[in-house]
């Protein structure tokens, strides 16, 4: 063990199931590789900003690989092409890139990630429809291997299967050290953004199945507290990168000046948690009354548009010592009657849902493990209350959505059962196949890894 | 691993044939838990045990272990782990309740009972504590007792092993701070168990089962301690402090 090594109890977003491990903070890629190398008894786990909800970048007992220390950002050259260290933030990545006339190909709802962690999980954002998940924009990617070897790997060159097998690969193939990645233009830290509102789930499904096109980038809000005609309801947002010609003449010159920053401190630590029914329901009622009925070509910035979370800093703790989970799924277009079953059934939950989010996948990516697919994906966020009611609830909500032939995103689970794990990714032996090829031996493990038995199936799978 | 909803795919007891134990595990296998291993005196008795398990979707595995022997033990439980893998939840709950009035005509007897109750914990907790520490996770369940509170004229030298095993798995779980697993100790009050078959119930007396619930519950929440029934935590607030006087006047 390197002496540098510390005993931490990690957690993953959702905190819950804490789990202790060995943290060693590389500042290289060479450290990293030599990391990865000097090896572990129970195996070694990259981990970034710590924003997957379960257990993702957790490895109990053995090491793990916290890369943000790894955070080299090269010159962006013409074509928007930047080469960047896997622990570089995306967040640090799209301040240099606004400011240069360019943004992140793909965000999620949270800017604080590592280039490394939206490639092992494969990201996607508002423009999936549009511009697919973020390995789509990986030119090529630089990963130390598990015996401490560092790979060049390109999506169509000699490794293509490796480097399709890290991409949504949650960390499983190695630690990525190195990215290049193709930014998407961007004249301003502006966005120009149409709003909605939508009366119940068929009004909202129907705006965004006859709109959704026409726009960059979509998400909905929809309110799965309220109960009744309303069911359903939501806030549309949808709208693209603002052109300098959109911005007020006296702005223009800091049209480029961006620097977001969490507007309120991190929430303390709350013994009880805030979250119930009723709290859930007030805080959606205020979400949907805020949101005009329809307004459109509004300026927004780029941090009020993707990140409205990033606002406050850690507000995961707002749930108290439980935790929370989040529940993300997609659903395959043609089965909109399961997606409407289980809105029905998450409204009656024995547990409220805080929040959920509404929006439509484009193309598949090639990657095995990769999450989305073509369908709707719904993602609800729920406080972990313990208990009979609430497992059984949501674990047939999993078989609803693996035998309409959807999955849940791996980055977010933290509870599934894992029989279900072939069945919603049904090309995992493939996945296996080049990541065994990378990692013989099994030195990269994780705890979501011995959950659901990712790189190696549990010896007892009884049939869903 | 236990999932973030607190479900826990294996489980290792110490004391297979204890009822409140199965009883325990049987909850967890119903919620989900999937790998058994159960080490008591008697792996033919286990087996029986262990078929209402496996019909529920356990995989269950039996082998002997004999608390008295605190090397045998210590080998028993490192073997379990390096032939399983990760435990999840491992629940202590072997222990000897023995009659106090032949314990007074027979001190070799007590000697021998108090070193498998105290000795045989205090091994086989640091034993499992070693385990879990390296595995960076997991639970240690301590079945204490209630008679480990304040002694009793009726039962005072399995009180004074109850009350070391008690002090033991608090320390226990100080040590394994920031180790990613901990120690829950668990006071029940009288259980109708074999163990106690014709013993006079004493109040707030309950089955194995009620004592069951208590514990996945207190794994649910995450506490330290868990008294069983939950009234008896208040009861013995007040127990603790009477004066002796009134405390022997007390029935059961």
């Amino acid at each position: 063990m390197p002496e540098f090594a510390a005993r931490e109890v990690l957690t993953g977003w959702g905190r819950t199931a804490p789990t202790a491990a060995d943290v060693l903070r590389p500042y290289s890629a060479r450290q990293a590789a030599e990391a990865l190398a000097a090896g572990s008894p129970r195996g070694t786990i990259a981990r970034g900003l710590g924003r997957a909800y379960g257990d993702a970048a957790q490895n109990a007992g053995g090491v793990v690989i916290d890369c943000t220390g790894i955070d080299a950002l090269g010159p962006i050259e013409a074509a928007g092409v930047v080469t960047v260290g896997g622990g570089l933030s995306l967040d640090t990545l799209a301040r240099a890139a606004v400011a240069a006339g360019w943004f992140l190909p793909v965000t999620p709802g949270t800017r604080h990630i590592t280039v490394g962690g939206a490639i092992a999980a494969d990201v996607h954002g508002k423009n999936h429809h549009v511009d697919g998940s973020f390995s789509r924009h990986v030119v090529s990617l630089r990963l130390a291997l598990a015996d401490g070897e560092v790979s060049t790997l390109t999506p169509e060159g000699a490794d293509a299967p490796l480097f399709w097998a890290t991409v949504g690969g949650m960390g499983l193939t190695g630690v990525v050290v190195e990215a290049t990645i193709r930014l998407t233009p961007a004249e301003t830290r502006y966005m120009l953004v149409d709003t909605e509102r939508a009366r119940d789930l068929d009004d909202l499904m129907a705006r965004m199945s006859e709109g959704d096109a026409r726009y960059r980038y979509t998400v909905a809000w929809v309110d799965l507290v309220t109960r009744g005609a309303a069911m359903g309801r939501g806030v549309l947002t949808r709208g693209d990168h603002a052109p300098l010609a959109a911005v007020a003449a006296e702005a223009r010159e800091s049209a480029r000046d961006y620097a977001p920053r969490a507007l309120l401190p991190a929430a303390p630590p709350l013994p009880a948690p805030l979250i119930s029914r009723l709290s859930a329901r007030a805080f959606n009622e205020l979400w949907f009354r805020k949101a005009p009925a329809a307004r459109s070509a509004e300026l927004q910035s780029i941090e009020a548009f993707f990140y409205p979370l990033d606002g406050v800093d850690r507000w995961n703790t707002v749930y108290g010592s439980r935790g929370f989970l989040q529940w993300q799924c997609v659903i395959p277009f043609g089965a909109e009657r399961v997606l409407r079953q289980v809105i029905e059934a998450i409204v009656d939950a024995p547990v409220p849902a805080t929040l959920a989010v509404l929006k439509r996948f484009g193309e598949a990516s090639v990657a095995p493990l990769s999450f989305p697919l073509p369908g709707w994906t719904l993602a609800v966020d729920f406080p972990a209350v313990r208990g009979a009611a609430f497992t059984a609830f949501l674990d047939a909500l999993d078989l609803q959505v693996a035998e309409a032939g959807g999955r849940l995103y791996l980055a977010k689970d933290s509870r599934m059962r894992p029989e279900l794990l072939p069945v919603m990714y049904p090309r995992i032996e493939e996945w296996r196949a080049a990541r065994d090829a990378a990692d013989p031996q099994h030195r990269l493990t994780s705890d979501l890894d011995r959950r659901l038995g990712l790189a190696r199936p549990h010896l007892r799978q009884e049939s869903p | 691993m236990t999932d973030a909803l607190g479900r826990p795919r294996s489980v290792l007891v110490l004391g297979g044939g204890s009822e409140i134990a199965l009883a325990t595990v049987r909850l967890l296998v119903d919620r989900g838990a999937r790998e058994v291993t159960l080490l008591g005196r008697h792996p033919e008795a286990m087996l029986g045990a262990a078929e209402p398990l496996r019909a529920a979707g356990a995989e269950v595995s039996v082998a002997r272990f004999d608390a008295a022997d605190p090397d045998d033990s210590v080998r028993a439980i490192g073997e379990a782990f390096r032939a399983h893998g990760d435990f999840d939840v491992v629940l202590l709950a072997f222990g000897v309740l023995g009659d106090q009035a032949r314990y007074e005509e027979d001190p070799e007897l007590a000697a021998h009972d108090t070193a498998v109750n105290v000795a045989g914990t205090v091994a086989s907790g640091l034993a499992v504590a070693r385990a879990l520490r390296a595995q960076g996770h997991g639970v240690l369940v301590v079945l204490s007792s209630v008679a480990g509170q304040r002694p009793r004229r009726s039962n005072f030298v399995y009180g004074a092993a109850k009350a070391a095993v008690d002090a033991f798995a608090c320390g226990l779980d100080e040590a394994l701070r920031g180790s990613g697993a901990r120690v829950m100790t668990v006071r029940p009050g009288f259980v109708h168990t074999r163990m106690t078959a014709g013993l006079p119930a004493a109040p707030f007396s309950q089955s194995a089962e009620q004592v069951a619930v208590a514990i996945v519950a207190g794994l649910d929440a995450g506490v330290s301690i868990v008294w069983a029934p939950p009234a008896l935590r208040w009861l013995f607030l007040v127990l603790r402090h009477l004066p002796q006087a009134v405390f022997r006047r007390l029935r059961g």
